[in-house]
């Protein structure tokens, strides 16, 4: 099980997400290639249905970046998400599958090390959960 | 009078030159800029990296351009800025308002401010003579490195020891892949590097150049960061230095950073010889330590941080154009007008002006644009040819044929990932009809390629493999444009970011993971659909926030420009905390100076100045903000329509807590000591005891607050000047009198000030005695403790920004975590903030003299010209569209959008929401129970398609 190699969607948003990926790059940080990074304006437009695809359609993980609470650009959208994220994560552990598989962090768009550091929790904590079991 | 011309001539086509054009270029002025050599890019395009962004990201310079071609026409993309610096020469190579003119020089200018005739000689085509005729000129002709073949103490004459420049591209150069430096005579890697700082910097016996070349120390730091990161923890470092100078904005944080790191050692020490080992090649450095023991060490390279100086060839441009030099050879200004020349018409900066780092230079090259379009107001637009792109291409209802174009970006990703096969991949997927790779994707040979192969294969998507939307986006969506697609059926797929760089150890995996990323792009390309940007017209006002001195010029350059202007203040009236000032070093006069600028701001009918004045509230975006303003104690509301903010919130001086402030009326600030030696002059004192860098470079407060040395400076100069007999001692860290403030710093040590240094872990101890105060500080070259009694101490108080919680609040303004505003790129957008059409300058920005806080108040006026002098801004396609046949009107989106953006149309009967105030965050779209809202270039089918790309390969 532990040398599964996940495939993890990872939504990130253009203000801080994305752009600390962006400078992990820059600054040569490594982190699993199991992530796949997906850019939208704001986690807020992350939607449950995309959250839900991914893990229907086969995603081991999916997780948001957004900005630190308080600071998102479009002041609350990452809120939303974070509540999102929770509901999608109920509705996972009533069909059995594991509601940790779907996680929401926060950072600023300076913080390419977390950004690294957030990558390898996850894939690390999904390679212990194991597949997604609707694989 | 004969009309004015509408062109600006700019001279020096660096990183000031191109910004100067850029700016004029962008306010709708002709710009000829021309340069001796070849290329533009100055000597910042000579320069391996720039980067470094603060403390988060002092490794985001070390970018792996091993070996990136610096040919003439395609430069390192590496992501520590000069990438976005390449953009910026792409910018300024295809502005259609910009004329480079390369390989020549001007001869000479006869005529005055406003009809300038200009002859230029041009090297290429047999000094063959033109002229042109301009309204004004800009001077930003750089600087050179000094050259250390004359010292031959310093032992240039072997091979092992090298400038920092060279030090620069040996680390770039020797190779390639792995980036490990080898050293000249026998290619090893070297053990012990050293440093020399200030080789033809701050001597004025042997080099010649008594001034502080402002930018040795930060390179050099940077030049450790690099090489430690290459070479790893054996490597030791060692920077020889009279002082650390790491002044600017976070410089200090970085240098921290970098002396913190195992095998880095900054010295206090004087050089007396470099001498080489013949058989080893390594070299023996003999030098003083502060104690003045004499002492050798071994070192395997030895580089020398050589300072900048101004080239001959501009000295007699100078001359021949009669504008006047200072005894160093730079433009002589005034401290109130930074960047004027002695003769009208005629600006200046960059290095010309005097020495400085990248973001000074960007900052006077925008004033100095400010200036120079201002003296042809009447005549902007006048020299401009109108451009226009082909028609828009119609695609609706073709099946997608797209065109998939993949990077090498040097060896940045090539170097990694197998470009071919990510290339041969993205031929297999659905709807590609053509496929390319290139070496660089963004350089204008291959944008003019992927134009062709749009033509000639019919493409209607276009997918480019390389970096981020955010770098490259713009450009690659204008090549669209400019052959008639629309720019919004593109799609960028980073695969160096998000693959190549962070998968450098594992090849194979970052190959896939370049496949799986350009598999759902292309995915998404597909989908995507042309959009219309709305165009807007714009509001021609400005607001301006702080009526200090950065307030008030940034006001007056737009008043005279014909723009209105209103100009807040929070206090009853105008002046901020120059009204506390007394003289600056120069000796000129800052409270008479104030008065002046206030009655020219009164004088001016386009400013209206509200004092105070509070902000209540703001909405709106570049061109279109609305701002509310309370005005006095009652309720005396004003609504402000604006279409630039200019941000001069201003700082304070630091109130310390430290050495016994506020306990013991002998201990003063140095503004307060400014304000005793006026009042009363200095005849009844005896001893002054000045300590440097309280509320500054500590934990609180971890950045130099930068001009707390030349107030030290100043005062102890003053002191001494009323009373030679005073004794004063400055108790100091590193004294930072950077560029020319060198000089009085010399002369306060010339008149007897006694420098002591101490360090961060052993400040000086004040006590309190029957007979006085009484200073105790251990004296490193007297290698004891000394207690100093003193009449007066004076504390060098740090900088403090004035609390501007609320309004970073209400209009959403980024600060950091010192309450300074946080400009877009801290090196090349140093005036701009993130959000689009909003402004920093003065102490808001960051602690600066007067002459830089007017030099970028200038330049914020300079910069909101570029948005004030359009009549039109075209705004983002990227809005949310409402489907009204399908909207139940549950209201959902009106509750949830965070500003206000989504109405109730009563008449209509159904939801509107503006394209104008729409921000695109799409949190709408996300919330709409019935998803009939879409968010445009992010539409649901957009979005999903990429998660089924991604899990169906």
């Amino acid at each position: 099980m532990a040398d599964f190699e996940p495939t993890i969607i990872a939504f990130c948003c253009d203000y801080c997400g994305a752009p600390a990926a962006d400078l992990a790059g820059s600054m040569r940080l490594e982190y699993p290639s199991n992530i796949k990074i997906i850019q939208i304006p704001c986690t807020g437009k992350v939607d449950v249905m995309h959250l839900l695809r991914a893990i229907q359609k086969g995603a081991d993980g999916v997780y948001c970046v957004g900005c630190v609470e308080g600071t998102c650009h479009y002041n609350n959208g990452n809120f939303r998400c974070r509540e999102r994220v929770n509901y999608v994560r109920t509705l996972l552990e009533e069909i059995g599958i594991e509601g940790d598989r779907v996680r929401m962090y926060n950072l600023s768009s300076n913080e390419a090390t977390a950004f690294a550091a957030y990558a390898k929790e996850m894939t690390d904590h999904i390679r212990e959960l194991g597949p997604n079991p609707l694989n | 009078m004969a009309k004015k011309s509408g062109s600006v001539m700019v001279v020096g086509a660096g990183v000031a030159g191109m910004q100067a054009s850029l700016d004029l270029a962008n306010s709708d002025y002709n710009v000829y800029l021309v340069d001796k050599s070849p290329t533009i890019g100055g000597m910042m395009s000579r320069l391996p990296c720039i980067g470094f962004r603060g403390v988060e990201c002092q490794r985001n310079m070390s970018a792996d351009n091993g070996a990136a071609p610096r040919s003439e026409d395609s430069f390192p993309t590496n992501d520590c800025a000069m990438c976005m610096f390449s953009h910026r020469l792409n910018d300024v190579g295809g502005h259609k308002n910009i004329n480079v003119i390369t390989t020549s020089e001007i001869r000479n200018i006869e005529g005055e401010l406003g009809n300038f005739d200009v002859t230029l000689v041009d090297y290429s085509d047999d000094e063959k003579e033109s002229k042109v005729q301009v309204g004004s000129v800009i001077l930003s002709s750089g600087s050179q490195t000094f050259d250390p073949s004359a010292l031959d103490f310093l032992g240039y004459q072997y091979p092992n020891v090298v400038t920092g420049e060279e030090f620069e591209r040996l680390i770039n150069e020797s190779e390639p892949g792995t980036g490990r430096l080898m050293r000249p005579s026998d290619k090893q890697e070297p053990k012990k590097i050293a440093w020399m700082q200030c080789v033809g910097s701050r001597d004025i016996n042997r080099g010649g150049n008594g001034y502080c070349s402002s930018v040795c120390c930060l390179y050099a730091i940077k030049e450790v960061s690099l090489v430690k990161e290459r070479m790893g923890a054996d490597l030791d470092c060692a920077v020889f230095n009279m002082d650390i100078r790491t002044f600017g904005k976070d410089y200090e944080k970085f240098y921290n950073n970098v002396r913190c790191q195992d095998g880095v050692r900054f010295m206090k020490a004087r050089i007396h010889t470099i001498s080489e080992d013949p058989e080893t090649g390594d070299l023996n450095v003999r030098y003083m330590d502060e104690a003045g023991t004499v002492l050798d060490e071994t070192f395997s390279m030895v580089v020398l941080s050589t300072g900048l100086e101004i080239p001959k060839a501009s000295v007699e441009l100078a001359n021949r154009l009669g504008i006047e030099l200072n005894h160093y050879n730079f433009v002589k200004t005034d401290p109130f007008q930074p960047v004027q020349s002695s003769r009208p018409g005629i600006y200046i900066c960059g290095l010309f002006q005097g020495p400085k780092d990248i973001p000074e230079s960007v900052t006077e090259a925008s004033a100095a644009a400010c200036l120079a379009g201002t003296d042809i107001v009447e005549s902007r637009g006048d020299d401009l040819e109108k451009v226009e792109f082909p028609e828009e291409i119609d695609v609706s209802g073709q099946e997608p044929r797209i065109g998939v174009f993949v990077c090498n970006c040097g060896v940045n990703i090539g170097g990694v990932v197998d470009v071919n096969s990510v290339q041969e991949y993205a031929s297999t997927l659905p709807n590609v009809v053509f496929t390319d790779s290139n070496l660089f994707t963004c350089s204008d040979e291959t944008r003019d390629r992927i134009k062709e192969m749009i033509i000639e294969h019919k493409l209607n998507r276009v997918v480019v493999a390389s970096c981020t939307l955010e770098n490259r986006g713009e450009m690659f969506m204008e090549t669209l444009a400019s052959c008639g697609l629309n720019k919004y059926l593109l799609e960028m797929a980073n695969i160096r970011n998000q693959a190549a760089w962070v998968h450098a150890n594992a090849p194979d995996m970052a190959t896939q993971k370049a496949k799986d990323i350009v598999r759902m792009s292309v995915a998404r390309a597909a989908n995507l659909n042309p959009l219309q940007e709305k165009i807007i017209p714009v509001s021609k006002h400005a607001l301006i926030i702080g009526g200090g001195i950065a307030g008030m010029n940034a006001a007056l350059s737009l008043g005279k420009q014909g723009f209105d202007v209103v100009l807040l203040e929070k206090d009853a009236q105008l002046g901020g905390f120059a009204r506390k000032l007394h003289h600056t070093i120069e000796g000129k006069d800052i409270r008479a100076y104030v008065e002046e600028l206030v009655s020219e701001v009164n004088a001016n009918d386009k400013i209206q100045v509200m004092t105070e004045a509070r902000i209540i509230g703001s909405k709106g975006f570049q061109g279109n903000f609305v701002t509310q303003v309370a005005v006095g104690s009652g309720d005396d509301m004003h609504n402000i329509e604006h279409g630039v903010t200019i941000v001069a919130t201003g700082a304070s001086e630091y109130q310390p807590k430290e050495f016994l402030y506020g306990e013991d009326e002998r201990v003063l600030t140095q503004v307060e000591l400014s304000d005793r030696l006026e009042e009363k002059g200095a005849s009844d004192i005896e001893s002054v005891v000045m300590i440097q860098c309280v509320g500054s470079r500590n934990e609180e407060h971890e950045n130099c607050s930068r001009i707390c040395c030349q107030s030290a400076v100043k005062n102890a100069i003053h002191i001494k000047k009323l009373n030679p007999d005073a004794r004063v001692y400055v108790l100091y860290r590193d004294i930072r009198t950077y560029g020319l403030l060198e000089d009085y710093y010399t002369e306060a040590r010339r008149r007897g000030v006694i420098f002591i240094r101490f360090d961060r872990e052993t400040p000086p101890e004040l006590k309190k005695t029957s007979e006085g105060l009484v200073v105790k500080i251990k004296d490193p070259v007297l290698q004891r403790e000394l207690e100093i009694s003193t009449d007066l101490v004076t504390l060098s108080a740090g900088v403090v920004a004035n609390d501007t919680a609320e309004i970073s609040r209400i209009m959403k303004l980024d600060r950091d975590s010192e309450g300074f505003f946080t400009e877009a790129h801290i090196k090349l957008r140093p005036v701009d903030m993130l959000n689009e059409g909003i402004f920093v300058c003065g102490t808001a920005h960051g602690p600066k003299l007067i002459s830089e806080s007017i030099a970028q108040a200038q330049a914020a006026a300079s910069r909101a010209t570029t948005f004030l002098a359009k009549d039109v801004i075209r705004l983002s396609a990227v809005t949310a569209k409402v489907d009204t046949d399908h909207c139940v009107k549950c209201l959902t989106c009106v509750r949830s959008c965070p500003f206000d953006v989504p109405v109730f149309n009563e008449e209509e009967n159904c939801i509107e929401i503006s394209e104008t105030l729409c921000q695109g965050c799409g949190i709408c779209a996300s919330v709409c129970p019935r998803q009939t809202i879409q968010l445009s270039f992010y539409e649901d089918n957009q979005v999903t398609c990429k998660i089924d790309a991604l899990l169906a390969g």
